[in-house]
């Protein structure tokens, strides 16, 4: 039960083979087992999961069932969901129940899923290993020693452990794809706008983009079909027609031109990696794919100027966080401008408060245009590469990560090496464009590879089919981890 | 080759010193200490440095690109939409009295 997949979970809940409290709780179960280790999960209600999963039993026994209905879903632990503690991974929400949904979680309990419970993530989503919770690091399933990649680690850990059936993650400059691909799953992040981001506690406004993870392509667009769509709450989500993710997962690959980057290729890039991504590559042109030389010269410039706008733009979304209204208030303090420091200085990681005044900073006076406007003209130059590039490609594809997964600790107090861990994926949400990862080999480590494949605006539908005709030829997403 | 652009050169040219430090903690409300201070010149320091990378490239004549979709502002009608919940947000505060969330004295 747990292997199969989301269609063949639905198919055996909506023929009564099994009821969906039955597979709630064999998933509560797993996560009572393995949660201590992994450390996967920051919240499970096992009350609340289960009087869902009662509902959903009743509306697939009336025969009122959507194709996720009675599925175990997990959460990532930046959308809010009323009632439940939503933490973002800081002590400044430690104590946070909230009154409200995003409106990701209504979509989900309109669809009648099962919200499983709220994942492990890096502190309000900065970080790449998912050591900067409050709540402890998480463990990637494939090795306890290694990290499972950030921000959504806990939400890749718990897909690769089998501790739910699919989970949501949110993606900022590469919090999807870059856990999805150290813990060896599948996971999507769509054109910026496509999902609503209201309810989802915010990073970098510009940039944050919520998507599913999951164990296949063929998963993911289930889960994208109920997430997507327009909300007036979000004042820029995008107003498209409703369309169907799975539309194009049986499309034959011939013809396809998959543009490689020559800079995604380049120093800087593990051997073993290299070696993976490149065989993924040749089982494409087995599949009828043609491959096309490309350059995005402004690539490189990514990760500076992402340290530029997303700390600038959490500066500014982090100042809401003052010990007024919800969360944290320091015990002690003498006036009110005291109170709000000692509540931010104890309430917020090294991590957050580093990127809080990286932004400070760099939205100050006399350093405003060096800095910022600098940095979005420079967004502008990277977004025109992919332009030029999709005039050449259907699709890009390239690593996800320079490396497999690394063991906790070993990037240490240098920010500056942990921010490089995410070169590959940060220019995508720069340009705002859809980006997935799926796996596609294990490195010298044994640990996973991820195969990155990024698509023009609003070809999600199309990504998913590419990456699905992988995954029918191949096996590299239906593996799991040893002795679980 | 590397074009440079004089202007940005002078500015990132600089290295952050303890009062600059000081001054970004106190901007941003945090309350740091001078261990804590030193420590976060050390690391932000390395990382104006990573940053520094975009002082290379000429930019004259590029519109910032502050969004991803070039969108306008959407409008809706003046209209009230959300309901009154205000015990249920008051329920979570920190502290709060009859009805008004409360805050250490800010006039004499």
């Amino acid at each position: 039960m747990l292997n199969l997949s989301l269609q063949q979970q639905g198919l055996a809940l909506r023929a009564r083979k099994i009821s969906s409290v039955e597979l709630t709780q064999l998933y509560l179960d797993r996560i009572s087992t393995h949660n201590p280790v992994l450390n996967a999960y920051v919240t499970v209600d096992a009350a609340k999961s289960l009087a869902q999963a009662q509902a959903a039993d009743v509306r697939l026994a009336v025969g009122a069932a959507d194709p996720l209905t009675g599925i175990p879903i997990a959460q990532k632990d930046i959308f809010c969901a009323q009632g439940w503690r939503t933490t973002c991974g800081s002590k400044m929400l430690d104590n946070f129940i909230s009154p409200y949904d995003a409106h990701v979680i209504s979509l989900f309990n309109g669809a009648g899923a099962v919200n499983l419970g709220k994942t492990n993530m890096d502190e309000f989503a900065m970080g790449s290993s998912n050591e900067t919770s409050y709540f402890g690091p998480v463990r990637n399933p494939w090795d306890i020693k290694a990290v499972p990649g950030g921000s959504s680690g806990g939400a890749a850990s718990a897909v690769a452990a089998r501790l739910c059936a699919a989970a949501t993650g949110t993606d900022t400059g590469g919090s999807i794809r870059q856990p999805a691909a150290l813990c060896g799953i599948t996971g999507i992040k769509p054109t910026y706008g496509t999902v609503s981001r209201y309810g989802m506690i915010a990073f970098a406004s510009s940039l944050d983009q919520a998507g599913p993870m999951a164990r296949s392509a063929q998963d993911c667009a289930l889960m994208l079909n109920v997430m997507t769509g327009h909300d007036a709450r979000d004042s820029t989500s995008l107003q498209r027609d409703k369309e169907d993710y799975a539309r194009d997962l049986h499309r034959p690959l011939k013809g396809l031109r998959i543009g490689l980057p020559k800079e995604f290729f380049a120093e800087g890039l593990s051997q073993d990696v290299a070696a993976c991504v490149q065989a993924a590559v040749a089982e494409y042109q087995k599949l009828g794919a043609t491959v096309v030389d490309i350059s995005l010269p402004n690539a490189k410039l990514a990760v500076p100027v992402y340290y530029v706008l997303a700390p600038a733009e959490a500066s500014s979304n982090l100042s809401r966080f003052d010990g007024v209204r919800y969360g944290y208030r320091a015990p002690d303090y003498t006036d009110l401008t005291d109170m709000y420091e000692k509540t931010r200085a104890q309430g917020f990681g090294e991590e957050v408060k580093r990127r809080i005044m990286i932004g400070t900073y760099v939205l100050s006076h006399g350093y405003y245009d060096a800095y910022y406007l600098q940095a979005q003209k420079i967004r502008r130059l990277i977004a025109q590469d992919f332009v030029e590039a999709f005039k050449q490609c259907d699709v890009i594809m390239g690593p996800t990560s320079p490396s497999t997964a690394f063991n906790l600790g070993e990037k240490g107090d240098d920010p500056v090496q942990m921010y490089l861990s995410d070169i590959y994926t940060i220019a995508v949400n720069l340009a705002g464009l859809p980006g997935m990862s799926i796996p596609c080999g294990t490195g010298a480590n044994g640990l996973p590879v991820g195969l990155q494949i990024i698509g023009d605006y609003f070809k999600e539908a199309q990504m998913l089919g590419v990456a699905h005709q992988y995954q029918l030829a191949t096996d590299w997403h239906s593996r799991a981890p040893q002795g679980l | 080759m590397i074009t440079y652009w004089p202007y940005y050169n002078k500015v990132f040219a600089m290295s952050l010193t303890t009062q600059d430090v000081q001054k970004i903690a106190r901007l941003a409300r945090l309350a740091m200490n001078q261990a804590e201070i030193e420590a976060a010149r050390a690391q932000l320091s390395g990382i104006f440095e990573l940053i520094a990378e975009m002082q290379a490239v000429d930019t004259r004549g590029i519109a910032p690109m502050s969004h991803a979709q070039e969108l306008s502002q959407q409008l809706r009608e003046d209209v009230v939409t959300e309901a009154n919940q205000r015990e249920a947000f008051q329920a979570i505060a920190p502290q709060v009295e009859g009805g008004l969330y409360l805050v250490p004295q800010v006039i004499e």
